[in-house]
C-alpha cells in the first residue's frame, strides 16, 4: 500500500539543483573563492605574524576595561592563551580566530539588515521565519556538502557555512528587538514627525540594541562551533586539530585542542556579553 | 476663526468598515456592530471646534475612544472617515511629507508615561522634536534648554529620564512638546500617571504657563475634577461618541443626558460652581436719598433683618440691620451713614462656592458680590445649600 507511490526523487533533484547553481554561478563563486581565499589566508597570517606576547597583553587589556576595570577575565585571557601556546596550538587558535571574526562580522552585517526588514514588515517576517527555522534545525553538517560544491574546499566553504548555521540569531534578535520597543516611544517618534529613517536610527535601534548584541554573541559562538566542524572540508584552524586526533585515535592531543576551543569560546562569549552589558546602561 | 476644526471623525478597526459605518448610520450601537460584523467601532463621528488658545478638554472613561480620537488628529492612527482642518489644511487626506511637515511644526504630543527616550539624556530628549526638523546642535540645544526652564528644569539637563521622578519626567515630556513651538499641543492623559499631588501641581502650573503661552492645548483626561479644573471647554466621550460638548458650568448644571448626568452627579460641586451661579438680585436702598424709616420698611417687606446700602450708583456702601434702624428712627435720626455698618462679608463673582463657606459660615449677613466696588448680588446661606443639593436655584443666565 505504502509502496503504491514510487520513491520522490528528492535527493536527485536537490543534487541537480546544487550542480545547475555551481554552474550557472560559477562566474560568481570562483572569483569569490579566490580573491576572498586570498583575503582570509592573508588576514590569519597577519595575526600569526604578531608576536603572541603582544596579542595576550592587549586581550587582557581590553578584557580588564571591558569587564570595568576587574581583574578576573584579564588573568583568564592571559592564562588560557598562554596554555594554548605552551601547547603548540597558537598558530591553530589563529586561524579558527580569524574565521570566526569574518564569519562573524559578515552574518551580523547580513543578519541585521533582515532583521530590521522582518521587524516592518509582516509579510517578510511570514516568509522569512520558516527560512530561519530550516536553517537552524538543519543539521550543520548538511551545509558543508553544497559549500564544497560552490567553493571547493578550505577557508571559504567553511565561512559559507558558518553565515547560514549562525545568522538565523542575529536576525532574529534584530527583529525582536525593535517589534519591542514600547509603542508609546514609537509612537512619540512619529508624533514629532520622523521619518521611518530617523525613527530607526534615533529610537529603534538604540532601544533595541541590547537585545540585538545578545542575538549578536549567540550568532559568534555558532560561528565558533561551525568553524570546527568545517575543518571536516579543509578548514585550518584547532578544529583540524580535533578531526586528526579523532582519525587517529590520539585521546591526548583531541582532549588538549578541545580545551584550546573551550578557552577560546570563553574569552570571545565574555567579550561579546560585557561589550553589551556596557552598553545598556 | 478656530485653529482646529473635526467633521465627521470616525475610526472602525477591522476589516469591513464601510459596513460598520453603513450600520452606524442605522443608529446601531457599538455592542451590536462588533457582534454583527466582528468591527470595533473606535470613535464615531466626532465634530468640534476648538479655538486659539482655548484649553479644549475630552474626557471619557476607558474604552470611550477618546486616546483613540486624539491620535487620529495627528494621525497616529488613520482615520477611516471624516476630516481634521488645521489652518484651512486637511490632515486626514494629506501626504506622507505633508503630515510630517504638519507634525513637525504644528503638533506635538505630551504622552500618559511621559514617552521619554531613555538612552538620552534629558536635553537630548526635549532637543528630539528639533533634531528631527534638521536643526543644528547649537541652536537647538539653546531652543531645548529655554523650554526646560520654562517647566521649571534647568538643573538636571544632562541626567538620563530614569534618573528624574514621575513629575519630573514629564515635565521633560512637556518641554520636549514646547521645544517646537507648535500651534496645538497634544496631552494624551499627561498627568493620569502622577500621584495625586504632583498632579494638582502639574494642572497649576500648565494653567500657569498657559497663561503666557496662550497655546490650543486638546487635553484628554479619564478624571472629571481634573476636566473640569484645566477645560475652557470639555467634551464627554462614551461609547466612542461625543455625547456632550459645554463649558464645565454647561455640562454640571445642564447635563445633555443621563450618562452625563450619572457621570456628574459625584462632583464636588463645590469646587466648580461660582458666587455668580447662585448670587440673587439684591434689595438694596440709596444712602443719597433715603433714611432709617424707608430701610426698616423695605426689610419688613422683603422679610430681612439686615439691608444693603449703596449710592445712586450702586457702589457699596455697608449694611444697616433692623434694629439699628428702628432705633434711629425712634431717636429721630435722618442719616443712615449714623448707623451704617461697614464690616461687609464681600466675594467676588469668580469665587467658588468652596470659599464661599468660610465667609458665610459666621457673616450675620447675606454676602455681597462685589465687582470694582459695585454691588452685582447677594448671597443668602439658603442659595449656597439647594445649589450643592444640585437644585434648581442655580442660574446660568447669570454668567
Amino acid at each position: 500500500m505504502l509502496d503504491f507511490i514510487p520513491k520522490i526523487p528528492i535527493a536527485e533533484a536537490v543534487s541537480d539543483f546544487t550542480d545547475d547553481i555551481t554552474n550557472a554561478f560559477a562566474w560568481l563563486f570562483n572569483p569569490i573563492k579566490n580573491q576572498f581565499g586570498d583575503f582570509m589566508e592573508w588576514s590569519a597570517d597577519l595575526l600569526v605574524a604578531i608576536p603572541p606576547i603582544i596579542i595576550i597583553l592587549v586581550v587582557a587589556l581590553l578584557a580588564f576595561f571591558i569587564t570595568g576595570k576587574r581583574i578576573g577575565l584579564a588573568i583568564f585571557s592571559v592564562i588560557g592563551l598562554w596554555l594554548i601556546y605552551n601547547q603548540g596550538l597558537w598558530e591553530e587558535l589563529m586561524f579558527t580566530f580569524s574565521l570566526v571574526l569574518i564569519a562573524s562580522l559578515l552574518s551580523v552585517i547580513i543578519g541585521v539588515p533582515v532583521g530590521i526588514l522582518m521587524s516592518k514588515s509582516k509579510l517578510a517576517e511570514n516568509i522569512i521565519s520558516p527560512i530561519l527555522d530550516f536553517m537552524q534545525t538543519m543539521p550543520a553538517f548538511v551545509y558543508l556538502i553544497p559549500a564544497v560544491a560552490f567553493f571547493s574546499i578550505g577557508m571559504v566553504p567553511g565561512i559559507f557555512a558558518s553565515l547560514i548555521f549562525a545568522t538565523p540569531p542575529t536576525v532574529r534578535f534584530t527583529n525582536l528587538g525593535i517589534r519591542q520597543v514600547s509603542e508609546e516611544l514609537v509612537e512619540a517618534s512619529d508624533a514629532f514627525g520622523s521619518t521611518g529613517t530617523q525613527k530607526l536610527f534615533k529610537v529603534e535601534l538604540p532601544m533595541a540594541k541590547s537585545t540585538i548584541m545578545a542575538g549578536i554573541n549567540q550568532t559568534v559562538m555558532l560561528s565558533l562551533s561551525m568553524v570546527v566542524i568545517a575543518s571536516m572540508i579543509g578548514a585550518p584552524g584547532l578544529g583540524r586539530e580535533v578531526l586528526s586526533s579523532l582519525q587517529r585515535a590520539q585521546v591526548g592531543t583531541g582532549f588538549v585542542a578541545g580545551i584550546g576551543i573551550v578557552i577560546l569560546a570563553i574569552i570571545i562569549d565574555r567579550f561579546t556579553q560585557n561589550l553589551n552589558m556596557k552598553k545598556a546602561d | 476663526m478656530p485653529v482646529i476644526q473635526v467633521e465627521g471623525l470616525s475610526k472602525v478597526f477591522g476589516k469591513n468598515t464601510k459596513e460598520a459605518l453603513k450600520l452606524l448610520d442605522e443608529g446601531k450601537t457599538k455592542e451590536e456592530i462588533l457582534k454583527k460584523t466582528g468591527n470595533t467601532v473606535g470613535v464615531n463621528r466626532a465634530s468640534f471646534e476648538v479655538e486659539a488658545g482655548e484649553v479644549f478638554v475630552i474626557m471619557g472613561l476607558s474604552g470611550s475612544g477618546k486616546s483613540t480620537l486624539v491620535r487620529l488628529i495627528n494621525r497616529l492612527i488613520e482615520p477611516t472617515e471624516g476630516s481634521v482642518m488645521i489652518d484651512g489644511e486637511n490632515l486626514a487626506k494629506m501626504d506622507k511629507t505633508n503630515l510630517r511637515r504638519v507634525r513637525r511644526e504644528k503638533l506635538s504630543m505630551v504622552f500618559q508615561k511621559f514617552g521619554l527616550f531613555p538612552h538620552r539624556t534629558i536635553l537630548e530628549n526635549a532637543e528630539f522634536g528639533l533634531e528631527i526638523q534638521g536643526l543644528d546642535k547649537e541652536k537647538r540645544s539653546k531652543k531645548a534648554t529655554e523650554a526646560l526652564k520654562l517647566v521649571g528644569l534647568g538643573e538636571y539637563i544632562h541626567q538620563k529620564p530614569a534618573q528624574l521622578s514621575g513629575g519630573m519626567q514629564q515635565r521633560v515630556g512637556l518641554a520636549r512638546a514646547l521645544a517646537n513651538d507648535p500651534e496645538v499641543l497634544l496631552m494624551d492623559e499627561a498627568f493620569s500617571a502622577l500621584d495625586p499631588l504632583i498632579r494638582k501641581d502639574m494642572q497649576d502650573e500648565l494653567l500657569d504657563l498657559q497663561e503666557t503661552m496662550k497655546k490650543t492645548i486638546i487635553f484628554i483626561t479619564h478624571d472629571l475634577d481634573e476636566a473640569l479644573r484645566i477645560g475652557d471647554r470639555i467634551a464627554l466621550m462614551n461609547g466612542g461618541s461625543i455625547v456632550q460638548i459645554g463649558t464645565p458650568e454647561e455640562i454640571l448644571v445642564n447635563p445633555a443626558n443621563d450618562y452625563v448626568e450619572k457621570f456628574v452627579q459625584d462632583v464636588d460641586r463645590s469646587k466648580v460652581l461660582t458666587a455668580e451661579h447662585i448670587m440673587k438680585r439684591p434689595e438694596t436702598i440709596n444712602i443719597e436719598k433715603h433714611g432709617p424709616r424707608v430701610a426698616l420698611e423695605r426689610m419688613r417687606e422683603v422679610g430681612l433683618s439686615s439691608i444693603y446700602i449703596t449710592d445712586a450708583k450702586r457702589n457699596l456702601k455697608g449694611y444697616v440691620t433692623a434694629d439699628d434702624a428702628s432705633e434711629a428712627r425712634k431717636n429721630e435720626v435722618r442719616d443712615l451713614n449714623e448707623i451704617l455698618k461697614t464690616d461687609v462679608p464681600t466675594v467676588s463673582k469668580d469665587t467658588t462656592m468652596h470659599d464661599i463657606f468660610e465667609v458665610i459660615h459666621d457673616s450675620p449677613v447675606p454676602i455681597a458680590v462685589v465687582e470694582d466696588g459695585k454691588l452685582l448680588g447677594i448671597i443668602v446661606r439658603g442659595a449656597v445649600i439647594a445649589a450643592l443639593a444640585g437644585e434648581g436655584e442655580v442660574n446660568l443666565n447669570n454668567a
